[in-house]
Parts: C-alpha cells; structure tokens; sequence
C-alpha cells in the first residue's frame, strides 16, 4: 500500500502551495499598483490644484473720486485709475516710471472689476474713500502662496553699521547672519546683500534706505529665498512691496470664487470656469434630449418588437461595433456631416451635442435592453393575460420597471458625454471663448476641452488651474457615479 | 409529421357537456415551436359554467394548447397554430379578430403568481382601465371590491389596498391574480397550473375559490396533481406527448378510463 | 419662419388629440358603450396623423424652397388640418384607434432604432468620400507605403508607415502594462476576493475607467514624462520629454480596467462545474485557474484585448498631449513618436479649407483607424458571442 501522505510529497506540496501564494500576491499586487495609480493621479493632481481654489488681495483705502466715475454712469468709471493711484499712494517713495509700472504689474488686470461692481450697487459711496481688496497679478499671487520661491524672514539680532559709498552701501559688524542674495529690510529701504568679504558686506539698493543709521537688532530683518532672482518670475523690489504689504497686514487671501463665476481669460488669475460649465451644460442638454429617447426606443423595438431576422442582426452588430469605435471617428462624422454637409455653426453646443449624442447612443441603447431584460418577462405575462395590447404591457409595465436601470445607464453615457474631448476638437470647440455662451448656436467650449486649452498655456498659474479644472470635472463625475452606484443599489430588485 | 391525424374520442360526447352549454370549439388543432410539433390535430368541445382539467405528463402539451385559447403563444417566437378554435362560434384565429379584446374574454391566470410591484387597488384596477370598463372613479372602486369579494380576498386585504401587492403571501397574491383575471369581466379563465408555487393550505383556498366561482364562468384548470383535477374539475382532459387521449366526466375518467394510457398515468405508471 | 412652423405643429398635434378624444366621448356617452378603444386612443391617433402630416409637409417644403419659405408654415397648417379633418370622419365604434395608433408608434421605434444604423452608414461616408479626394492628390501606394510623413512642408509628403509604427509602438507598450495588470486584478477579483472587497474594488476600477482622458493626457505630460525622462537621464540614457514610454504607461493604465472588466465577466461565466471537476482531482486554486478556467475562457479573454487594442489605437487625448507631434520612424520607446490621432487632431485643430491634400489626409488617416478599429471590434465582438453561446 502506498500512503496518500507520504512524506516523499511534502517537498512536492509545499512548493506547489508557494507557487499558490504567489500567484495569489501577483493578483493583489496588479490590483495595488491600479488602485496607487488612481490615488496617485488624483492626489498628484490635486495638490497642484489647492493653490487655485484661492487668490490674494491687497487691501486699499480707495478714494473714489467724483470727477473719475461719473455718478450717472457709474459703469464706465475710471476705477483701474483710482485703484491704481490708492495702490501707488501707499508707496510714496516709488515716482520713478519704470519703477511705478513694476509697481502696478503687480496687480490684476481685472484689480478694479469687484470695486466697479460694488460701487454700481451702491453709487452712494462716490466721492467717498473705502476699504476696497483688489486683486493681485497672478505672479504676485504665486509668489504670495510661495510657488515662486520659498521665503524665510529673520528678525535682525545684531548691530550693523551702514555706510554708502556711491550706488553701493557697505555693511559692517556682526555678519554671521547674513549671505550673498539676502535681502536686508532697514531704515525704510531693502538691501540686496552682493558679497561678503572680511568683515564687510556689500549690498546694492533694492529700495534705497531713507537713513543711514546703526541698524540695532529688532529694527531689522532678513528676507532669504530658494529661487535667486534670476530664477523666478517676480524681481526683488517687487519681492519687497509684497512683504511690506503684507507686513501691514494689507494682504488677504481668500477662496477665488471667480474661478467658477467668470469666464476664460488670458490673465490666469481672471480665468474661470464658468463659460467652459455653461457650455458643458448646454451640449449635455441636446445630447440628453437626443440621445435618451432615440435610445430608449430603439431599445424597447430592438428588446420587445424586433423579429428574429437578418435585419434585427446587424442593427445590433451595428450597435456594438457603434460602441466601440473610437472618439475621434464621431468628430470627423460631425465635421463632415453636420458642419460641411448640413452648414451647422461651427464650435456651437448644438454641433457637440450632436455628436456626443451619436457617441453616447449605444452605451444608452446597450444600458436600456439590459435593463428590460432584467424585468421578468411574468409581468408583461400578466398584462397580456388580462387585455393589455403588446405596446400596453411594455408601456405601462416593463418600461416603468425599467427606468432606474436605464436612468444608471444614461448617467453613466452622460459622465462619458462630459468626459469627452477628442470629437469636439474635430468640429472646433477650441477657440478661446470669454464670453458665457447663452444659446445652443454661439461659440462655446467644455469644461475637458477648456481643460485641454489651459494645459497648453505657458503661464505657470495656468497649471494650477488645468489641475483645478481637472478636480472640478472629476468632482462632477465622481458625483454622478455615486448616483449612479447608489441608484443601482437602491432600486435594484430581484425577482 | 403524424400520418394520420388522430380525432379526438369526442364523438360520443360526455354527459355533462350536454347538459352544458358548449364554450369552446377546436377542431383539428396543430401548434408549432419552430420544428417541434407540440399539439398534433386536437379537437375538442369544452362546456360553459363548469371547470375542465388538463392533465398529463410534463411536455405533453396541456399547457400549450392552453395558451392558445387566448392565444398568448403569439408572444413567442416561431410559435405557429394552425387549425380552428372557436369561442361561441367566433374563430379566435381569425384575421380581424383583436387579440386584445380576445384577452378580455378570456382571462388567465399563471403558474406563479404574478402580481404588478404595484398597489392591490391598482392590479385589480389595470384591466378595468386600458378596457374602458369603469365609467367613473366609484364605478371602478365598486369593481375592484367586487372582483377581489368574488376572489375571497376582500377581507383579508380591505385595509390596505393602497399596499403593494408584492407583499401578500404566496396565496393571497394568487387571489389577487384571480381578482385582476375577473376584474375584466372574463367569460372564460384559463389556470396554468394555479397552485404549484403554494402551500397545501393556499391551494385548499384556491380550490374553494374556484368551487366557488365556476358557477359563473367557463374554467379551464392545467394541473399536475390529479388529485387537485378530480377535487375541482367536473370534465378531465389527458394529454400524452401533443395528443389528446380521452376527455370525459372526471367521475368516470377516474374511474373506469377507456385507453390504458390514461390508466397508466393516473395508476402512476408514468409520468 | 423654422419657430413658427414648430409652433403651429405643435399646436395642431394637442387640437387633434383633443377634437378626437372628444368625439370619441361623445360616441361613447350617446350609448356606444362598446367603444373599441378608449377615447384617449382615438385622440392620439388623430394627434399623430396631424403631427406626421404637418411634419412630413414641413420638411417638404424645406428641402424644396428652404427653411425660410412662408409657405412652411402655410402648408404645416393646411396639411395638419386636413389630416384632423380626414380622421373625424374615420371614429366611429368599431374604429381600431388603439391598433392604428399603436402601428404609427411602432413605426416611429423602428425609425429610432435605425439611427444607429444611419450613424454607421454617415461614418463610412463621411470619412470615405474626402478619403478619396484625397487619393485623387496623393496615390494610394505613396499613403500606405511612404515612409516620411509631413504634411506642412513643401513639398508635403504623406506616409503612412511612421504614424503606423508610433501607433503601434505606444499601443504595444499599453498593452504590455495593462495586460497583465488588467488580467491578474480580473482573475483576484473574480477568484480570490471577498464580497465585500469586490464590492470596494470593482467601483474604484470604474472610477479610473470613468476618469476623462484629457486628464490621463494631462497627468502623463506633466508628472509622469519627467519622471521617466529623470529616471533615465539617471541611468544615463537620452530620453525624449515626450518619450513613447510615457504615453504608453499612462495609456496602458487607462485600458486596465477595460481588460480587467472583460475578463472578470469572462472568467465569472465559466461554469462552476469546471473548477469543482478540477478541485475534485486536488488541485489547488491556482492551478485551477491557470488549467482549467483561463483555457475555457481564453477566447473571451483574447478578445478582450483586442478590445482594449482597438481602443488604445484610437484614443487620442493622452497622445496629443503627451506624445510627439514629429512623424519620426522609430520603435525606440524612450524616443518621441506621434500617431494617427495626434495627426488628425492636429490637422484639423483650427481653421481649414476642405479641398487642401493636407485637411483630406486627416480623413484618410480617420478611414484608416476606423478600418482598423472595425476590424478588431467585429473579430472580439464575434469571438465573446460564440463563448457566451458556448456556455449559455
């Protein structure tokens, strides 16, 4: 007799146990490197995203003068020019050119657009002075949330004498605390340290010191940066307005609203989003209005009415091959068929919601029979058996029972419709569109296709706010999948 | 296909059909499933007020043949009927005939209970509606109390007829089915197998039932257990692979059956 | 004009439905009282017959004298009215409303259910006809065979074959990613997760499924390009900033769930008998799957990878945003290629007129991938029908 369990096998079962686990770690480990990718990607692109959702302010005391903004049309006021002269006034010392438009690049080209609308709201204020937070540049605003460079202040702790030989000012003392490319802030100007040799710093004027005294320790301070000057997009005296307004206190950060209430723009800081949702909004309504019923019935004819016949086939041949072909295939459809052939306005939401209904059509037809299959064929049984009509039982009954699955299905062909970009490419929803589209006919682009058009921009702020863009997009769809998932769940029955 | 076509031994009738009014016609009835002959040249006489009985073994056609008297195999695919079957005279196959109508008169109730996931009211109320039945709001309310009073299920139910009808018991929603069927007004009720998805205690209810209402209608009941057949039914049909062997009294098919067939089914030979 | 003609339809089709239920409700209160159909029957038939006889005179006249004709309305009017005329006469007791109505809806499904046919049909047109214009330029032989692509130069020339092997090249490295990936995290989930972790798992891989890509084409560009190009450059090797590899990890990242989708369904319809026949003998689980289940569903699996082929060769975002715009003929992965979607894109981005060599090559190229993709859907699609059959 030979034994089953011979020990001779041990060897034999244990590797083939080993080779077991290790499949198994292989299996988990394709699901762990899927699921990292994921939370990579959104973390990834979410941290690049945060700065986005927030913008900073300076806060003036603005005069708006009656003889700049005509009480009777407040509109038209010259608010860039008092917001431009409060902004200078808190700098007095500044009265070169050059050193004045340094000064206001600092802040937005769209810096007086909320003081305009306030003061229209409430003309009252004219000839008043208020408290106005006007927007910062997008340069100054990187700088301010710390992308363009990190920087370190140092309260001064020791004594330095200052001295000033022509352009260039001499510092002597204890210089353990200083290094080349710091700027020293002292006697109402700022100091750029050039070099430290034996037991004396020199240092050019960023802002030239309105004395020259002993600089005694509190009285001073050191600003040190990651990005030498050379390196980042904002220069050292701009560097130093920006501290001393946030010195003051004049610096407010809050949520940039206007990221969702304005429309694209050339200056990051302006650009929002909300042409891009409109036009999302309007496309998603003719896809929707088309695709949905053109779906659900060929569903209902190809599920309850269709005969079993060659035609029937290759309809639903048709659909499948239909769902497959790629995107971009529909695009050069509706430049071909709809903009050539039919003369449709290009780049228009009428156009893109044409296409992306034909792209969806399948994905809702496919949803639709799935979801009358599933509905026991008892019940239409039961209307035929007591006098519904073949179109009754499926009207008043199958179809009902139906609806939360074609409604998963159609929300799911939605988030695709929202999703996609290539095919609106191909009929032109790429111009650059500052106005809010407000008809099906007017130019207008997409929320993936502003996307696409921001990612492209050189701007550094412009990446911040692709990936803000990208979060918003992605928090619709993550929504709608919750719906869809929770309708699943929720409305799911079994016979 | 078969050779000679076999005629029901229905020439010399039984004795209750001819103290009946005659309901049903058919006369040399074939019907197709794609290749598959399932019912080969069936003729039979089926009598008004009375309940008959289809039995047989599984596949042997009972429940087919059924389905054609209301003619719901036109809802499956290469299904194919030929030959006649008349109600009162009038040839249910006939071109102008509405199917739809047809279905009014003839009610049917399945094999499992299948109420609609609506309220008891509103499956009562269905038929009644798409026919136009109910003149106004009450008059549809007294229909609905009416039909589920003649189901035996009115008082069980009178409480809560805005509650699904899903959630009744097995036989209580086969009650209701029964009340949806009479709801239209039916002349005939065709009963597939009315009590193999219930308890013996639900069955014993249906077969009150339909003790209860024959009076008033043409039954037709298709059942597996010949018990249940020689309890409810007054006329038993045998079916045996597409054929109608013998239809008679149920009284004397139980006892004294003329082909042995029969008696070897109902002896438990087979089947 | 187009409003007013929508308006005066409209219009007609609630009048018909009205005048029609009513009289049938007056037929039935004067004691008819076995209407054939109900009221509400017989005025939506008189509802469609106006609709489809105002719409069908409608269209008409537009094709005929334009959108803008005042006789577009005049006739939506005349026709629609007639028709109500037409069909008062026709209610009578024993009018089957029901039954003619239900016909003219099965007909308007019918209709529906062939746009899809019509899309397919549009397609093929579209792309075939400016395709050959487009030969009328260029000569077959020098598309499909030509081994220099650019279409901006002067001379332009059109070759197939660099944009072929970039396309090939990127979806080859997809596939190499997410075939394994997609097929492991199927045979896991299908054969070793629990319900509850399948339950956890299965919508985290339709989310990445669901994520648009123009945000894979984003992600790919901007974090995982330098990475790779770091990384190389840290082995010393010269890395393009749009390097295939690139596109194609992120690409391949992009098909995983499609793959792994497919085959769970695939692996989950082999019947349960197989492995209990196979665990019966004492294999273990794994040699289970890898004997028995991945054999019996092979075809199914192999066709899910066409599948995921087919898309990867057509998708576009991820490579325009990611890969080369320069036709370079090369199967160096680390080197920057573009593909056939990158070149339509980019062709047809913008303004252009309909007759240049350059604007037809782009639906050249759409016929090509759609010839491409056709074939490999119609195969797969086929292939998973005869597996289902086989097991239903």
């Amino acid at each position: 007799m030979t034994d089953t369990f011979d020990k001779g096998n041990a060897a034999f079962i244990a590797k083939r146990y080993s080779s077991e686990r290790r499949f198994r770690a292989y299996g988990a480990a394709a699901l762990a490197i899927s699921v990292l990718f994921l939370v990579y990607l959104i973390a990834d692109i979410g941290i690049r995203a945060w700065p986005s959702f927030f913008e900073h302010r300076a806060v003036l005391e603005v005069n708006l003068d009656a003889s700049k903004i005509p009480a009777g049309n407040v509109q038209t006021g010259d608010f860039e020019g008092v917001v431009r002269t409060a902004f200078r006034g808190g700098f007095p010392g500044i009265t070169a050119r050059s050193d004045l438009k340094s000064l206001t690049s600092l802040l937005s080209a769209g810096a007086a657009d909320d003081l305009r609308q306030q003061t229209v709201a409430n003309p009252a204020s004219i000839g008043t002075t208020v408290k106005a937070g006007v927007l910062l540049a997008d340069d100054a605003d990187l700088y301010l949330k710390g992308m363009l460079t990190d920087t370190v202040k140092t309260p001064g702790k020791t004594n330095l004498q200052l001295a000033q030989s022509g352009d260039e000012f001499i510092l002597t003392g204890d210089l353990s605390q200083l290094a080349a490319g710091q700027i020293v802030r002292a006697n109402g100007g700022a100091l750029r340290i050039a070099s430290i040799e034996a037991g004396l710093a020199r240092a050019e004027a960023v802002m030239p010191p309105v004395t020259l005294n002993t600089l005694a320790p509190g009285t001073w301070d050191i600003l040190s940066f990651s990005h030498a000057e050379a390196d980042r997009r904002i220069d050292d005296r701009q560097v130093v307005w920006l501290e001393s307004l946030r010195d003051k206190g004049a610096i407010e950060k809050h949520f940039a609203w206007r990221f969702f209430t304005n429309g694209d723009s050339r200056e990051p800081e302006l650009a929002g989003l909300r042409g891009a949702i409109a036009g999302s909004l309007l496309t998603l309504i003719v896809t929707l209005s088309l695709s949905v019923p053109l779906g659900i019935a060929a569903a209902v004819y190809l599920e309850e009415f269709a005969p079993k016949n060659k035609w029937t086939e290759i309809i639903e041949v048709n659909i499948n091959n239909l769902a497959a072909v790629p995107s971009i295939i529909f695009g050069l459809l509706g430049l071909a068929v709809f903009i050539n052939f039919m003369g449709l306005p290009r780049s228009a939401p009428l156009v893109g919601g044409l296409v992306l209904a034909l792209l969806v059509l399948p994905t809702i037809i496919i949803a639709s029979r799935a979801a009358m299959k599933a509905v026991p064929p008892s019940i239409k049984e039961a209307a035929l058996g007591v006098g519904a009509s073949h179109q009754q039982a499926v009207f008043h009954h199958v179809l009902p029972l139906a609806v939360p699955g074609i409604l998963t299905g159609t929300i799911l062909g939605v988030a695709r419709a929202l999703g996609e970009t290539a095919p609106l490419l191909m009929i032109g929803m790429v111009a650059f569109i500052v106005d809010v589209p407000k008809g099906f006919t007017e130019a207008a682009t997409v929320l993936p296709v502003q996307i696409f058009l921001w990612s492209d921009l050189p701007e550094v702020a412009f990446q911040s706010r692709t990936a803000a863009a990208i979060i918003v997009l992605l928090g619709i769809l993550f929504c709608l999948n919750a719906v869809a998932i929770y309708m699943r769940k929720r409305f799911e029955r079994r016979w | 296909m078969d050779a000679s076509p076999q005629k029901s031994t229905l020439s010399n009738s039984p004795r209750i059909l001819a103290a009946r009014d005659t309901k049903i016609v058919a006369s040399d009835v074939n019907v197709y499933y794609g290749e598959k002959h399932a019912i080969k040249h069936l003729s039979i006489d089926i009598p008004d007020r009375a309940v008959s009985a289809f039995i047989g073994p599984s596949g042997c056609g009972k429940s087919t043949f059924l389905r054609s008297i209301n003619r719901m195999n036109d809802t499956i695919d290469g299904c194919r009927v030929t030959g006649d079957i008349l109600v009162d005279g009038k040839n249910i196959y006939d071109r102008d005939l509405d199917v739809v109508q047809l279905r009014a008169r003839v009610g049917m109730v399945f094999q499992k209970p299948n109420p609609f996931p609506k309220s008891i009211f509103e499956n009562v109320a269905y038929g009644p509606r798409i026919h136009g039945i109910a003149k106004s709001k009450t008059d549809l309310e007294e229909i609905v109390v009416g039909s589920l009073k003649k189901a035996s299920l009115f008082e069980e139910v009178k409480d809560r007829l805005d509650h699904p009808g899903t959630g009744l018991s097995g036989g209580q929603q086969q009650r209701l089915c029964i009340a949806r069927a009479i709801a239209v007004n039916p002349e005939i009720i065709l009963m597939d197998e009315p009590c193999s998805a219930l308890d013996p205690i639900a069955s014993a209810r249906i077969e009150e039932l339909i003790d209860e209402i024959r009076q008033n209608y043409c039954i037709i009941i298709v059942t597996h257990s010949m018990q249940q057949a020689a309890r409810v039914s007054q006329l038993t049909a045998f079916f045996h692979l597409g054929d109608l062997v013998e239809f008679g009294d149920t009284d004397d098919m139980f006892t004294t059956p003329q082909d042995k067939r029969t008696q070897d089914y109902i002896t438990g030979r087979f089947g | 004009m187009t409003a007013w003609t929508l308006l005066i339809i409209a219009a007609l089709t609630a009048i018909g439905f009205f005048v029609g239920q009513a009289r049938a409700q007056g037929l039935r209160n004067a004691g008819a009282a076995s209407l054939h159909s109900l009221p509400a029957y017989h005025g939506l038939l008189m509802a469609s017959m106006a609709l489809a006889a105002a719409g069908i005179a409608t269209l008409a006249v537009a094709l005929v004298a334009g959108s803008d004709s005042m006789i577009m309305p005049a006739a939506a009017a005349l026709l629609g009215t007639g028709a109500i005329a037409a069909s008062h006469r026709l209610i009578t007791r024993d009018f089957r409303a029901r039954n003619r109505f239900e016909h003219f809806v099965k007909l308007v499904l019918i209709a529906c259910s062939g746009v899809a046919v019509l899309t397919t049909i549009g397609i093929v047109f579209s792309v075939l006809f400016e395709t050959l214009a487009f030969f009328g330029e260029v000569s077959p032989i020098e598309f499909l065979f030509g081994t220099h692509w650019s279409p901006t130069s002067t001379p332009a020339s059109f070759g197939l074959i660099p944009l072929l092997v970039g396309t090939l090249l990127i979806t080859f490295i997809a596939v190499l990613v997410a075939g394994p990936l997609g097929l492991l995290s199927a045979i896991y989930m299908a054969e070793y997760s629990s319900k509850k972790m399948r339950g956890v798992l299965k919508p985290l891989l339709e989310i990445l499924a669901g994520v648009p890509t123009v945000v894979l084409g984003f992600f790919a560009a901007l974090t995982v390009a330098p990475l790779i190009r770091n990384t190389g450059e840290g082995f010393g090797l010269i890395v393009a900033s749009e390097s295939a590899l690139a596109a194609g990890l992120v690409m391949g990242m992009m098909i995983v769930p499609l793959i792994s989708s497919l085959s769970d369904d695939i692996i989950n319809a082999v019947p349960q008998s197989l492995r209990d026949g196979s665990y019966a003998m004492g294999a273990t689980k794994s040699e289970t799957i890898k004997r028995v289940v991945l054999p019996a569903a092979l075809p199914g699996i192999v066709s899910a990878f066409m599948l995921a082929i087919s898309r990867a060769i057509g998708e576009t975002m991820i490579v325009v945003m990611a890969a080369g715009l320069a036709a370079n003929l090369s199967f160096n992965p680390l080197a920057a290629v573009t593909t056939i979607t990158v070149q339509i894109a980019t062709l047809l981005v913008g303004d252009q007129e309909f007759d240049s060599a350059k604007t037809l090559s782009a639906f050249a190229l759409g016929f090509v991938l759609f010839c491409f993709t056709l074939v490999l859907n119609y195969i797969a699609l086929r292939i998973v029908q005869r597996y289902r059959e086989q097991y239903d």
